[in-house]
């Protein structure tokens, strides 16, 4: 009887114990809408942290400006609220004055590959050592539902009423045609995939960046017709598919099975490679034209 | 700083008086006062200086970066400013001007950076090549809202690398960004220069209490009053840090108006309640002047030329040269504006510092400018006399 | 055993959808927040604690029950 019981005890710590070890409790509840899914990404970050262990002393969270960048001001950490877009070259600041400290970036598509594009491109050509967790909801939320640069064809925005007529950014493609070493593309629904995806990125020495797909339950889904949040699931179900089955049906598939690939949403651990990071760059020079 | 630091620095410098031009008396001084953060973009004629840090900073194992741009620049300084670094960035006009958002966060966020503008003649791309003074106005009322600057103002090499180390001071001092202001001729005009045997730095003020009671935007415990202690990353202090409007925990507090009144005078008074202490001008001739030659930075220089000229002509001139531009030396017009008739500011805008003397003058005061990039001659200041 | 915290909860419903064994439903009357916040549906609880793991706001945890000493 008593292994028996061995075997069901849970791993994990509780919710609760999360909340009162990570979480600044004078903050909660947080701002974020009801079933917006930068909740399931706090959720997942800090079961992964736990997971990993990391001194919360020697880490800084750093976010820009939008819903996602909200996400530092909950957990009980040094942390840079900065400018819109931004945040990335503030984290090279950081990381590579103070190789020590953890830096996990959080983002959002807008803030991240619009007015933000140029440092996130460049801090993956760097590879510097941070975790980027860009949350994609496909719209600029906290302002009210504009289009973004991810928002897909065809779909409604406050400024793009008749429909949006550009075609989007792939954020996961370009982080790893920029450099990033570690890139994953996760949904929100299923959390223990994200939850070990984000402990690998913590891991990895170099840029990590996980774009995960979100629901705006407000500002994009009242636009586009998915008012139960039961609907952006099936929408998700519909459209993703794991890498690895996207690649076996691409090779093995039949013609009408790769056609249904066409507007599918690759998700899972889409790039891993080893490769120097800045900070190891920087090292090594300093030590070989140190005075 | 420490001594093996001050050592190591002038081992890299050499400690022996050198020919060197503005841009590299920015970069040494940099260096002497214990810079050890550089996030720049190339701009001319700003560029030496990031050029002279990326083959200094890592022989003393400082870190050297060029960003994408200079947005990625100012942000690069803050971040590392948070991570425990004096660090510093150099530009010109339009870098400054693309600088601006983040200086607001820098002002916002109480963090201590260096930024030299080497400037040249504007708007726009201008003439790259040429000096002007076209953004003394762009380092006070630059960003959006308010804040308080500190803008320094050399007019020689010396100055230049003595004022390097004392916007470094004044920066961790104030917990403030600190304006060093050159021109394209003073960035690349050679002079002797001595490097200081001692250097006098001033280091930021930690926290003494625990963190938990740790206030990081409070009341200043054993250094300034409004000036709160500073708790770097990676010691355990927590500190949430934004650009948005905060409480004394650093919490955003946006929908309270006397939250942000009493955060933001806080800001603006800190630097304003020194202004006095802050100014530094130099005086020449005033006790019998009837017009004061009102100048700054290269400018003054010709003024110099002016007064000499003046009174071998017989005229009784004075001249006054801002060392510090802001905060805005009033009592010094004020009472300048006493003894003399007349003040002629003569600048390379069309007014900027001007409208301040207007401002604070009791006398009449007339403008001398020029704009083109080419330096005032002696006799077109005297012109305006 | 389900512990919520209703200080926390914003009534997403995602626990109630998701929950493998339908262990949770809407509570009948709303409460002071202005949701139904849900409750256990009795002996369906398997403690796979993915309402836990899922839930945006942490305010859902899962206790496990002690099991009687055979």
């Amino acid at each position: 009887m008593e292994e028996k019981e061995e075997k069901r005890k849970v791993e994990m710590i509780s919710a609760a114990e999360i909340r009162d070890k990570y979480l600044r409790d004078e903050m909660m509840p947080h701002i974020f809408c009801t079933g917006c899914g930068i909740g399931n990404v706090l959720d997942y970050t800090l079961w992964a942290m736990e997971k990993e262990g990391l001194d919360m002393d020697k880490t800084v969270f750093l976010s820009g400006i939008g819903c996602s960048s909200r996400l530092p001001g909950y957990i009980d950490v040094d942390s840079l609220h900065t400018t819109h877009g931004r945040a990335l070259a503030f984290a090279t600041g950081v990381k590579i004055t103070n190789p020590e400290l953890n830096v996990v970036v959080f983002t959002g598509d807008g803030d991240c590959m619009g007015i933000g594009g140029n440092h996130f491109i460049h801090a993956c050509r760097r590879n510097i050592d941070m975790t980027v967790i860009a949350v994609n909801n496909y719209i600029y939320g906290m302002t009210g539902g504009q289009v973004a640069p991810t928002t897909p064809e065809g779909d409604y925005a406050t400024t793009a009423p008749h429909g949006n007529i550009e075609p989007p950014f792939n954020m996961s493609e370009m982080a790893i045609s920029s450099g990033a070493t570690y890139v994953a593309r996760w949904g929100v629904k299923r959390p223990n995939q994200p939850i070990n995806s984000i402990q690998e990125a913590l891991q990895n020495k170099g840029m990590s960046f996980i774009e995960m797909m979100s629901p705006c339950t407000t500002a994009y889904s009242r636009q586009n017709r998915m008012g139960a949040i039961e609907e952006f699931w099936d929408w998700y179900e519909d459209k993703t598919i794991l890498a690895e089955d996207y690649e076996k049906i691409e090779k093995f598939g039949s013609e009408d099975e790769r056609e249904t690939l066409q507007d599918k949403i690759k998700i899972g651990v889409l790039h891993q490679e080893e490769k120097k990071s800045l900070s190891e760059r920087l090292q090594a020079l300093i030590e070989e034209v140190h005075v | 700083m420490k001594e093996e630091e001050l050592e190591k620095a002038k081992k890299v410098i050499g400690d022996e008086s050198q020919f060197i031009h503005g841009d590299t008396a920015v970069a040494y001084g940099a260096l002497l006062a214990g810079c050890r953060f550089f996030g720049g973009y190339p701009i001319t004629p700003a560029s030496e200086i990031a050029e002279t840090m990326a083959e200094i900073l890592p022989k003393v194992g400082g870190k050297y970066i060029q960003m994408e741009d200079e947005l990625g620049s100012i942000a690069s300084v803050i971040g590392s400013s948070w991570a425990g670094a004096k660090a510093m960035t150099a530009t010109s006009g339009p870098g400054l001007s693309l600088m601006q958002e983040n200086i607001g966060f820098a002002h916002m966020s109480e963090t201590p950076l260096v930024l030299a503008d080497v400037q040249r003649s504007g708007p726009s791309t201008g003439q790259p090549t040429l000096g002007a003074q076209g953004d003394i106005m762009q380092t006070r009322y630059g960003s959006h809202g308010d804040f308080a600057a500190i803008t320094l103002s050399p007019n020689n090499i010396q100055e230049t690398l003595d004022y390097t180390i004392r916007a470094f001071n004044l920066a961790e001092k104030y917990r403030t960004p600190v304006f060093l202001m050159l021109s394209a001729d003073l960035g690349h005009m050679r002079e002797m220069v001595k490097i200081p045997k001692e250097v006098n730095t001033f280091e930021r003020k930690q926290p003494k209490v625990a963190p938990e009671d740790y206030v990081p935007f409070g009341k200043g415990e054993y250094g300034k009053e409004k000036v709160p202690e500073f708790g770097v990353f990676g010691d355990g202090y927590h500190t949430y840090v934004t650009g948005l409007t905060h409480d004394e925990q650093g919490f955003p507090a946006t929908d309270d108006q006397e939250d942000h009144d009493n955060l933001i005078r806080r800001q603006v008074e800190k630097i304003l309640d020194d202004r006095e202490e802050l100014t530094d001008v130099e005086k020449r001739n005033l006790d019998d002047a009837d017009v004061a030659l009102l100048s700054y930075g290269i400018t003054s220089r010709s003024a110099m030329g002016a007064l000499k000229k003046g009174r071998e002509e017989g005229k009784n001139l004075g001249y006054l040269r801002l060392k510090t531009l802001w905060p805005f030396p009033i009592k010094e017009i004020k009472e300048l504006s006493k003894n003399v008739d007349n003040i002629v500011v003569a600048e390379m805008n069309l007014g900027q510092i001007y409208h301040k003397v207007v401002e604070h003058a009791d006398c009449e005061v007339r403008l001398a400018d020029k704009i083109g990039g080419e330096v005032h001659s002696p006799d077109e200041i005297l012109a305006e006399v | 055993m389900i512990e919520l915290n209703e200080d926390y909860c914003k009534g997403c419903n995602l626990c109630i959808e998701f929950c493998p064994r339908d262990a949770l439903e809407p509570a009948e009357e709303l409460n002071e927040k202005g949701i139904h916040p849900p409750v256990e549906v009795e002996d369906r609880c398997n403690n796979c604690r993915l309402c836990e793991l899922i839930c945006p706001d942490f305010a859902i945890t899962v206790v496990e029950e002690e099991e009687e000493e055979e």
